[in-house]
């Protein structure tokens, strides 16, 4: 469909079939409206962030089909693409499970969100409902008869010095994020003197254990095994512990299954080296 | 499809957007209906150009993308100032913006 509408450079009027816009331009709609109410009420915030990919990614495409395919690709790589993956590693660097609190610390503040916003909604539909708004007109201007290149003379002449102060906006906003970003070091570094004394004084010298290298599995939920035979949970991260005891499963449950079936496995490795004994003599 | 259609799935858009911003307490979230808001406006620029049969909405919406992108930037920056100080992402425990 991009094709379809890039062939004719976006040229006045959109060149889809009637039948097929109208289809499409439903299809879309039921999508995004449905995707974005579905972000404001799921609880997770990466369902969140994938849920306003959906509508992003709708909202690209019907720029398309309205005649504006540069738009169309700057949404996908700039939104879809740049904001979205900024907004995941904040998630991520936040806490995956940083779910919203269903609490509601204001009384009655869903109810009355929903009802200004029910207001809201009327006021613009009505209001934009007694304006006129017209069908699509004509592209008329010449100049304007390939996107791209009308784009890049609108940008270039009558709005080149919002262009140009868009750059310095851009700076600053690298500026400030970075600012922002900085930690300021409040106690000096810590030498090689400094950890080995804190290592020493805490009573454990090495490092800690690595997640289910010596355990039955090579998982980072497996404990890992100490040299007496018995598993540490300490190995185990706090996330991972978190997640079990939120889905209900117990973290150490899985720790005697193991045992058991590590001296299963034990004696039928014993039984076959028996036979393979027997086999050689 | 005439631009009014485009022009009321904006405003429906725009409209979750805001009951998004006044529901959600996590900040990130509120950022994204925001980001929703902004989507939405940029939809009924371009189908306003259509409208007038010129480029000029074109243009405010791609200014627009370009503001967004930098807000974006700032305002999670400024999220993850606030996560380090205060373990939280919630903007109740962020009423008070000094202590």
């Amino acid at each position: 469909m991009i094709d379809h509408v890039l062939a004719n450079g976006g040229a006045g009027g959109t060149n889809l079939d009637p039948l097929f816009d109208e289809s499409l331009f439903w299809i879309l709609a039921v999508l995004s409206v449905s995707a974005g109410i579905a972000m404001i009420l799921v609880r997770q915030a990466v369902h969140c962030a994938l849920m306003l990919a959906v509508v992003m990614l709708s909202l690209a495409v019907m720029y398309a089909m309205q005649d504006a395919p540069f738009l169309a690709f700057v949404q996908v790589i700039v939104y879809t693409g740049a904001v979205l993956m900024l907004f995941l590693f904040v998630v991520m660097l936040i806490g995956v499970s940083a779910a919203d609190s269903l609490k509601e610390t204001i009384r009655g503040q869903r109810l009355w969100a929903g009802l200004a916003g029910g207001g809201l909604a009327v006021l613009l539909i009505v209001g934009i409902g007694h304006a006129a708004i017209g069908s699509a007109a004509p592209v008329s201007n010449v100049e304007n008869a390939d996107n791209l290149t009308g784009l890049a003379r609108l940008i270039f002449t009558t709005y080149v010095f919002p262009f140009e102060v868009t750059s310095a906006l851009l700076i600053t906003a690298a500026l400030g994020a970075m600012v922002l970003a900085h930690r300021e070091r409040t106690s000096p570094k810590p030498t090689q003197r400094d950890v080995a004394r804190r290592k020493i004084s805490s009573g454990q010298v090495q490092p800690e254990p690595p997640p289910g290298v010596y355990a039955l599995h090579n998982a980072v939920d497996m404990p890992a095994m100490l040299p007496d035979g018995s598993t540490t949970n300490r190995s185990v991260s706090d996330a991972v512990v978190g997640r079990d005891l939120q889905l209900g499963r117990d973290p150490e449950g899985n720790v005697v299954t193991d045992l058991a079936a590590e001296d299963r496995i034990e004696t039928e490795r014993q039984l076959e080296a028996g036979e393979r004994g027997r086999e050689e003599q | 499809m005439s631009p009014a259609h485009y022009v009321f799935l904006a405003v429906i858009l725009f409209v979750i957007g805001a009951v998004g911003v006044l529901v959600r307490r996590n900040a990130i979230l509120i950022f994204m209906s925001v980001e929703l808001m902004l989507n939405a406006c940029n939809l009924a620029f371009v189908a306003f150009a259509r409208m007038h049969g010129n480029l000029d909405g074109q243009v405010v919406a791609f200014f627009v993308m370009v503001v967004a992108a930098a807000e974006v930037v700032v305002g999670l920056a400024i999220l993850m100032a606030i996560y380090r100080a205060r373990r939280s992402a919630s903007v109740d425990d962020a009423s008070l913006l000094k202590y």
